[in-house]
């Protein structure tokens, strides 16, 4: 195969493939905004639920064009009773889950089993007619793009252009509807009606990848763009975009690869480029993928272990100081701080290093850690934080001084400055003394050794 | 209607097919993972073409054993994606099972040439067909029964799954209604959730090739959603859902030779009929439960024996 060739294909230039390639980018587009919206609404599984629950419907709209003398294999037809039996389906199972004890999991695998048997059932029946060849019918379970003639491509083009259109019109009130619907009850926008129409433009995204991808795969493509967006952004418009974007990249590079290489259908080839991309942004997402995550809670770790260092530093020079006043740094030896906490000598060596990195301690070596005179401060003021909250928990929470060290130490790290201030002034009035600026602990600290 | 000899064996395949899956199905009804069975039995499909590239042939025990693999690993991928990425449990089954749908296809697509495999037959199966494969033809009462295969590897998923239900019911029941509770007494109810899962995944691999997989759904979910209706005992509730299961498996099959027959046709797909009928079921019970229905009949009885009292 030529480059040129590929090129081509990729660019949309060569005329055999264009009108596919056009149509997935369509799809996943639409796809992958009604699905953003789905997921947001935690409806992820009705697209399932749809999309099964439409077969019945392609098999009794078959059945009844032909008996009415019309020619069976009419798209539009089809897809009507196919959108019909899938609303049918969706409210099926909403009423199910508001009348009974079962949940909506059941509810779900209910309908969508009971529809795809019947559609089974009737497709079985179809195919022994006698008047009418049921071919094609069976690509909607598993779609065939190369089954499409040109006015199915428009009538597709049609369905996802429409759908697209609406839902940037109706944009503001469907983000309403996700964000808060009681809120949206509350202003007076009809949530019913705009639930009801949200579900529909998502019927007929279904039923619009039916032929080209399948009954299967058109649930990945409701699902897989939108869960894949949710890992890089925490704003709703800009996940929305974006889930429509990686649908549309989805379909485009899809397509596209179904075209240069022989057997290898379409729609299976974009599901696959789609979790490719679910999978790249579930380890590298920006706001909530696999490695953010790791990182912040490596950098949570450092912070709170370089509190309980220099700490736990403080409260040694404390132990010699008689008086406050005569607590100076001087320096420590390395066994004594580990003997403090449960720490391994790597781990404390690490510690030990960053905490040299920011300037809080002088050049470590040999088996003695001294604190600057900034790490001093820091020292102090991690320390009276502490002791702060082992107060207001002996004082507000009723814990007991024996154990409050511990309770105190789960959450001391995410103190912040106003809460700081507040338990300062606080507990000054309660102890109206003054007194120095770091409170005396209010239990026996242990030793080290 | 004409009634074969291969019909009770339809019936009896249907039968066990559908009690098979519905022992497991009440537990996942339970703990709301219904539709981990529509994940797994989606799922199998890589594992069935993986098998037939690597052996070349369809045998049918590699085909069992790799479909079970992959079974299992929907539900471990569907577990990390929804702990690691902090996905939504649904939206994570959803894409575990719609990508390895996709690669099973294209699998199959490019073994196209060499092996004779209709993905058709993994959604729907082909129950009627199933009489046809005789292995085993034992002497009953002077006369020769002819036993076919499906029926042995059924039966035999059925005395697992019922044994499996007997011998751990005390750690099923505790895990499906309070995993922690389950936890604090020394139950652990990971293993039981994946125990669950191995079980599932068995009884779907064994059971689509009579009933295809969607049926399995069916037959998982709606039987034990049905007894659920009807009583808060769970050992009543397991039986009850056996018995459904065995009434629509019957009804499926009578269902599929008479109905169409009223519409002039020869007859329907009995694994699409079980489904319908256990639907129907549903419906009725779902309209006249006693206690839980919608008509809510026993609600009504109470109140009136009360307030005659």
């Amino acid at each position: 195969m030529e480059l040129s060739e590929i090129i081509d294909i990729l660019l949309l230039r060569d005329h055999t493939t264009r009108r596919v390639v056009i149509c997935t980018i369509l799809l996943g587009c639409a796809g992958g905004l009604m699905g953003g919206f789905l997921l947001l609404r935690k409806r992820s599984l009705l697209g399932d639920t749809l999309s099964h629950a439409t077969l019945p419907g392609v098999g009794i709209a078959f059945m009844v064009s032909v008996s009415l003398g019309m020619e069976g294999k009419s798209l539009p037809v089809l897809l009507l009773g196919a959108a019909i039996s899938g609303v049918l389906g969706c409210w099926l199972v909403l009423f199910i889950r508001n009348h009974s004890r079962i949940k909506d999991d059941a509810a779900m695998g209910i309908v969508l089993s009971v529809f795809f048997g019947a559609g089974v059932a009737v497709l079985a029946l179809v195919q022994r007619m006698p008047e009418a060849s049921a071919a094609g019918l069976k690509s909607f379970i598993y779609g065939k793009t190369a089954s499409m003639v040109k006015s199915d491509f428009q009538l597709l083009m049609a369905v996802t252009g429409g759908v697209l259109l609406l839902s940037f019109m109706l944009f503001k009130e469907f983000r309403l509807l996700c964000f808060d619907e009681d809120f949206a009850a509350a202003q007076g926008w009809p949530v019913r009606w705009l639930d009801g129409l949200l579900l529909a433009l998502v019927t007929l995204v279904t039923v619009a990848g039916l032929q080209a991808v399948g009954l299967i795969l058109i649930i990945a493509f409701l699902m897989t763009p939108a869960a894949a967006a949710r890992f890089w952004s925490d704003h709703l418009d800009r996940m929305l975009i974006l889930s429509a974007g990686i649908g549309a990249f989805s379909g485009w590079l899809g397509a596209s690869i179904s075209a240069l290489f022989p057997k290898m259908p379409a729609g299976a080839v974009i599901v696959l480029v789609a979790a490719v991309c679910f999978l790249c942004s579930m380890l590298f997402g920006q706001r909530r993928g696999v490695l953010v995550r790791l990182y912040q809670q490596a950098c949570l770790q450092g912070d709170i272990g370089r509190q309980h260092l220099l700490r736990a530093l403080y409260e040694i020079i404390e132990a010699d100081a008689g008086h406050i006043a005569e607590i100076m740094p001087r320096p420590v030896l390395f066994r004594q701080v580990r003997g403090r906490r449960t720490w391994s000598d790597a781990r404390l060596k690490r510690y030990v290093r960053r905490a040299y990195q920011d300037g809080l301690i002088q050049q470590p070596g040999g088996e003695t850690i001294t604190l600057t005179d900034a790490g001093l401060a820091e020292a102090a003021k991690v320390t009276r934080n502490h002791r702060l909250w082992e107060m207001y928990l002996i004082e507000y929470a009723d814990v007991a001084a024996s154990r409050v060290d511990r309770d105190a130490d789960a959450v001391e790290h995410i103190l912040g400055e106003r809460m700081v201030a507040t338990l300062e002034a606080k507990l000054l009035q309660v102890h109206a003394a003054g007194g120095p600026s770091v409170p005396a602990s209010p239990h026996p600290i242990r030793t080290g050794d | 209607m004409s009634w074969y000899a291969m019909d009770t064996w339809i019936v009896v395949v249907a039968v066990l097919a559908a009690v098979a899956c519905a022992l497991p199905g009440n537990f996942l009804v339970l703990r709301r993972m219904s539709m981990m069975g529509d994940a797994i039995s989606h799922a199998v499909l890589p594992g069935l073409a993986i098998a037939f590239l690597v052996t070349g042939a369809r045998s049918s025990l590699t085909m069992f054993i790799a479909a079970a693999i992959v079974g299992v690993l929907t539900a471990v991928f569907t577990q990390w994606i929804s702990k690691f990425g902090n996905v939504d449990r649904g939206a994570s089954m959803g894409i575990v099972f719609t990508t390895l749908f996709a690669l099973g296809l294209i699998l199959i697509v490019q073994a196209a040439d060499h092996v004779d495999l209709d993905p058709g037959c993994v959604l729907y199966g082909a129950i009627e067909l199933t009489p046809l494969d005789v292995v085993w033809r034992p002497e009953w009462f002077g006369q020769s029964l002819e036993v076919p295969r499906a029926a042995l590897v059924l039966g035999a998923v059925t005395l697992l799954n019922l044994l499996f239900v007997v011998i751990f019911f005390k750690e099923l029941r505790i895990a499906s209604f309070d995993p922690e509770l389950a936890t604090t007494i020394g139950i652990n109810a990971n293993l039981m959730h994946y125990l669950l899962m191995t079980l599932v995944a068995i009884t779907t691999v064994a059971a689509f090739e009579a009933v295809g997989s969607i049926i399995v759904i069916a037959m998982l979910i709606t039987p034990a959603a049905t007894a659920h209706l009807l009583t808060d005992r769970l050992i009543v509730m397991v039986v009850i859902s056996a018995l459904i299961a065995m009434l629509s498996a019957i009804l499926g099959h009578v269902s599929a030779l008479i109905v169409p027959g009223w519409f002039g046709f020869a007859g329907t797909s009995t694994s699409g009929m079980m489904a319908v009928m256990s639907g129907l079921i549903f419906a009725a019970v779902l309209l006249f439960a006693p206690r839980y229905g919608i008509l809510k009949f026993g609600a009504l009885r109470r109140k009136r024996c009360k307030s005659a009292a």
